[in-house]
């Protein structure tokens, strides 16, 4: 091989986009947690907490991390259909209009040009852009499936085309607006209904976002990585059908105790509870894949990350499901438990996954061995540290500001004033943020790993030729 | 299985068009049939639509992401009626394009602010919230008040929205700031809802009532510390006044009775002082009220 091919290419490129978006949003985290407990650490308009917030949580949703879902769906598209991508030259062209597209979204974000509705928060001309990306994204997609030369579909296969299909449709409908000026749109939905279709694509753009594509490569990456097959096909089959149709219904678990009439808030908690079996079917499938051998955590360096990563799924899918409950969210709702939540999953069986598999990728691109295993170690071990030091920290203050919440003195007045109840974040959230360093520090190593693999193999190519 | 050739996993199109029936049935059921139903739209009889300025702040608490920290919505438990007030209402949401429940509080629930403080606090706090609370994390909002309004906008948003007004309303945005427009916002939320303390005193069981703890310097202490996390903002570190509120030593004089103070600190006056007894218990009250007196006759006599 003189030169790597051009879906390669492809797929590295969407990496770097990504990993670019990743370092901004990541270190963007860095500064509002520190705001949190320091308001002197807010720079005028432009980096004051309320923009750079969502600025946070919009560059790594859809810079980080859709540019790598993206880069990888390629990569295993082409593969499991045992084909070359139907448009080569289109997947190099939607690259580029994505990253003016999430560079246009971070922009007006810092303008404060937002729909104030959570992980829609772009304005509407950003929104046409996105809708625009993935229809090119998924009729190269689509195109090379529908086209493939192996017959049948692998289980990422599905878990691909039910993220193509789930985003498209939840995307569109939330960010129906009215348009008053370029900058400034209201969302179609009034009241209730704003609240119901929002938190409807809230928890489920979460979901195709960040659960099924990291399945699609959770059952790709952990066979390959391991050289072991999939437990059981059939409970693969099961967890999908019946984890799609009941993602839907959940939404409403987010406006409990809310004006919204209790029969949908009902109709969503119990739908919440269900969706434990399918999560599970697919965590106790990851697990009996490994189980005929579990001495690949320490030879296989991938294993553990994927292995980690599941374990980290297969919490949030509990702990999810539990703060739907009407009891638990009293309690633990619009606390610190929440960004708690959210970031197991997102800094670890999101962040673990991706990075596993982006290391496998440049690796086979390549054909060479990673820089460095030892590196790669160090990564893991950063990344696990720094995400279990944040949940656990903001769990903990979590419980703590609820229960200073509710608390009565004898004659049923509240115990606490409101800032009592803040003040006493104010360590936990110190806390979080040098955990969120050593995330960050991880994510550089693993940044730096990544670099040099590409430049080993850039030498092992250019040697060869 | 899938072993069979010509399972659903052999053909890609037909599986798409399943997926795409999977995940709109609960779509329909959970959030489109809603969109139809009556219930979802209701509408208290005295909720108005914004005015020009009202809505030019809450674009302003959009932009800003004040949603972000503060919800705006008090669920039906104890602690929160008691904390914030009456329980958000579905027919208070018919003009919230979108809602702005939020979904996290970092900053106290603000379905309830209308009425709570006047404008002046709201400008003061606004500007620098550290002199309220030196502990608070909000940010200082402190470039609104030099800022004009964007009228284009606003008036677009009325358009779209329906909302009525008049040009001379319109008119009237060219010499407001957006800290105007922001107060204005703020003094409007939750008033569709008839302003009532959750817990509040009977002022006849109190009129006449004697402070227990008269000329008790151990309570003037405690009240002293009460005041300086919770009073000294609006009335002054000394009691001396502010532009938020009249001074201590001329507020007590209109008053006969100590139980007079009490009654007006517990209860609170709408649109000038919040309650305070859903966070006092009746004996940090009278510490207060003999933290007051002191500090009235301290500077009488310094007068």
């Amino acid at each position: 091989m003189k030169e790597l091919s051009g879906d390669s290419k492809i797929v590295l490129g969407y990496f770097y986009s990504g990993l670019v978006w990743g370092v901004i949003g990541l270190l963007i985290g860095l500064l509002i947690s520190v705001q949190m407990w320091d308001a002197a650490f807010n720079f005028g308009e432009y980096f004051s907490f309320g923009r750079l917030r969502i600025v946070h949580t919009n560059v790594l949703a859809y810079g980080l991390g859709l540019f790598t879902i993206m880069g990888l769906f390629y990569y295993i598209v082409i593969r499991l259909t045992k084909r070359p991508l139907l448009f080569p030259k289109l997947a190099v062209i939607t690259m580029w209009i994505y990253n003016i597209v999430v560079l246009a979204g971070m922009i007006t974000l810092f303008m404060g040009l937002n729909q104030s509705l959570e992980y829609a928060e772009f304005e509407w001309p950003v929104d046409l852009g996105v809708v625009v990306v993935w229809v090119l994204f998924s009729v190269n997609i689509l195109g090379t499936i529908i086209t493939r030369k192996e017959k049948q579909m692998y289980v990422s296969l599905w878990y691909i085309i039910a993220t193509i299909v789930a985003i498209a449709l939840l995307y569109i409908v939330n960010n129906l607006s009215l348009i008053a000026t370029l900058g400034k749109s209201y969302h179609l939905f009034a009241g209730l209904n704003s609240a119901n279709v929002e938190w409807w694509y809230g928890h489920n753009i979460v979901g195709f976002l960040f659960t099924m594509p990291i399945l699609a490569m959770f059952y790709y990456f952990l066979p390959k990585s391991t050289g072991l097959p999939i437990y059981s096909h059939r409970l693969s089959i099961i967890s999908f059908w019946s984890l799609i149709f009941v993602y839907m219904w959940t939404g409403a678990h987010h406006l409990v105790y809310t004006p919204l009439p209790d029969w949908l808030q009902t109709l969503g908690i119990v739908f919440t509870m269900i969706l434990i079996a399918p999560s599970w079917g697919s965590v106790v499938n990851g697990y009996m894949t490994v189980e005929p051998d579990w001495s690949r955590l320490r030879t296989h360096y991938l294993t553990k990350f994927f292995i980690a990563g599941i374990t980290f799924y297969g919490l949030q899918t509990l702990q999810g499901p539990s703060q739907g409950i009407r009891a638990v969210s009293a309690l633990v709702h619009y606390t610190d438990w929440v960004p708690g939540h959210v970031h197991m999953g997102t800094m670890g069986w999101v962040v673990l996954t991706i990075t596993a598999a982006m290391y496998y990728v440049v690796s086979k691109i390549y054909k060479v061995d990673i820089f460095s295993v030892k590196l790669a170690n160090t990564h893991f071990w950063l990344v696990l540290v720094g995400q279990v030091m944040f949940s656990i920290t903001m769990w903990i203050t979590g419980i703590r500001q609820g229960l200073m919440w509710k608390s009565l003195n004898a004659d049923g007045t509240l115990l606490y004033t409101f800032m009592d109840g803040l003040v006493g974040n104010y360590p936990y959230w110190q806390l979080r943020t040098v955990s969120g360093a050593i995330f960050i520090v991880g994510m550089l190593v693993f940044l730096y790993n990544f670099i040099m693999t590409i430049v080993k193999g850039e030498r092992a190519l250019a040697s060869n030729r | 299985m899938s072993d069979n050739k010509n399972s659903i996993y052999s053909k890609s199109v037909v599986f798409t068009v399943v997926v795409a029936v999977a995940v709109i049935i609960g779509s329909v059921i959970t959030a489109f049939v809603p969109l139809a139903m009556k219930d979802m739209h209701p509408k208290l009889d005295n909720l108005k639509p914004y005015t020009a300025l009202q809505l030019a702040g809450r674009d302003l608490y959009q932009k800003e992401g004040c949603f972000n920290c503060h919800t705006q919505t008090v669920r039906p438990l104890k602690a929160d009626v008691l904390r914030y007030g009456e329980y958000s209402k579905a027919g208070e949401n018919y003009y919230e394009h979108p809602f702005l429940w939020g979904s996290k509080r970092t900053g106290p629930d603000l379905a309830r602010i209308g009425g709570k403080y006047s404008d002046q606090w709201h400008i003061d706090h606004f500007n620098n919230p550290q002199a309220f609370y030196p502990l608070s994390n909000m940010p200082k909002y402190d470039w609104l008040a030099s800022k004009p309004i964007d009228i284009e906008q606003t008036k677009r948003g009325m358009d779209v929205l329906g909302f009525p007004y008049t040009q001379e309303d319109i008119e009237a945005l060219k010499s407001r700031t957006q800290l105007d427009a922001m107060v204005a916002y703020m003094q409007v939320v939750g008033s569709a809802v008839e302003r009532k303390n959750y817990v509040a005193v009977l002022p006849e069981d109190y009129e006449n009532a004697q402070n227990p703890f008269k000329d008790d310097a151990a309570s003037a202490e405690k009240g002293r510390v009460l005041y300086e996390a919770n009073c000294f903002f609006c009335h002054g570190v000394n009691g001396e006044g502010t532009n938020i509120a009249s001074g201590i030593t001329d507020l007590v004089d209109e008053y006969t009775s100590d139980g007079q103070i009490f009654v007006d600190v517990a209860n609170g006056l709408p649109g000038m002082m919040p309650e305070h007894i859903n966070i006092m218990t009746k004996n940090d009250i009278w510490d207060l009220v003999s933290y007051c007196r002191m500090l009235a006759a301290k500077q009488q006599a310094s007068n």
